[in-house]
């Protein structure tokens, strides 16, 4: 061993067991594990009711702490935006339209019919889910990659035109951006109207409807526009890189 | 009951993290990892983290497992011209 190496390894050792100590102390404090009462908890179930959600998460994601999920809602543009920069067509490469067009009879019956009854299925999942973030588990970010996912099962099929046709890259480019900014929207209109940033201002409905919960759903349909939308442009940039795009004399 | 579900599915945990952390090859290992993912996702479930539980399936098992397999597959195109090109030179 030399003494390089013997040096990383006792550094390793120092910095593993200084972190292992702090978590072991840092976890005594914490409210032991399953237990029914937590201080956050009971407080945040009291402030999701007081604004008729039904779905203690989503409101604490999309109403209590809205901005929190306005700023993570900024990193997933922010990031898919230069994911997508990074992957364009370079200028000395070259899309193989061929490649495009590899048609039904290429894949198995088995899996093309798997896909072809998930599809119409997952999308409406997504939907769902998306629509009932307020009600039961999941939310805009769950159902915009449900709705991501389920549209390549167009490709799985092996239909990669029917895909592309799913997925107008122009329309998905403004529906993201109009979703954040419909996000930013909703928060400056409640300040404007109460005083706060993203103050839960719409009307709050009845505990359990499809629309209640104020601001909730409002602000679930825009996240669950900008992930899936987001979602499936970055995957259709890693499809294209992947598939189509070739260097300039490279064969294919 | 629960308890004992727990353990078994920490174990699967443990198994898998390490199993993905020792797989050499990337595009195995982007399955492996997609195995690691699904298991924390029922891990959350059985602790009820629905919420949780479906981003976690959905990203971790899904799209991150798909993203590293193509970045993989043009890795490996581009590495395969590369060696081409230098027999074409050398010979």
């Amino acid at each position: 061993m030399t003494a390089r190496l013997a040096g990383r390894l006792v550094l390793l050792a120092a910095g593993v067991a200084g972190v292992g100590a702090l978590l072991v102390v840092g976890f005594g404090a914490l409210p032991s594990f399953g237990d029914v009462q937590h201080g956050y908890g009971v407080r945040a179930v009291a402030a999701s009711l007081a604004h008729r959600a039904a779905n203690t998460v989503g409101s604490v994601t999309f109403d209590q702490r809205a901005f929190d999920t306005m700023g993570e809602e900024l990193i997933m543009f922010a990031a898919a935006t230069s994911a997508v920069m990074l992957l364009r067509r370079m200028r000395d490469e070259e899309e193989q339209q061929a490649r495009h067009d590899y048609g039904g009879e290429d894949v198995f019956g088995a899996l093309r019919l798997t896909g072809a009854a998930f599809l119409p299925i997952t999308l409406l999942v997504g939907c769902y889910v998306i629509a009932h973030g307020h009600l039961s588990p999941g939310g805009g970010f769950q159902g915009g990659v449900v709705l991501a996912t389920g549209m390549h099962l167009a490709y799985l099929a092996g239909d990669y035109r029917v895909l592309e046709r799913l997925r107008p890259s122009s329309l998905l480019d403004i529906a993201e951006s109009g979703a954040v900014a419909g996000f930013l929207a909703v928060g400056l209109i409640g300040m404007g109207l109460t005083g706060s940033f993203l103050d839960n201002w719409v009307p709050l409905g009845t505990f359990g409807d499809l629309l209640s919960a104020g601001t909730v759903p409002i602000l679930n349909g825009l996240v669950g526009i900008e992930v899936g939308a987001a979602l499936v442009l970055l995957v259709a940039r890693f499809l294209d890189q992947a598939l189509l795009i070739r260097q300039e004399g490279e064969d294919a | 009951m629960n308890g004992v579900v727990l353990v078994i599915l920490f174990a699967a945990v443990v198994v898998l993290s390490t199993a993905t952390a020792f797989t050499r090859d990337p595009g195995r290992q982007a399955l492996v990892f997609g195995g690691y993912g699904l298991v924390l996702g029922v891990i959350m479930l059985a602790l009820q983290a629905p919420d949780v539980a479906l981003s976690q399936i959905t990203v971790g098992a899904a799209i991150v497992p798909l993203i590293v397999l193509l970045t993989v597959m043009k890795c490996n195109r581009i590495l395969a011209q590369h060696r081409k090109d230098q027999h074409r030179e050398g010979g």
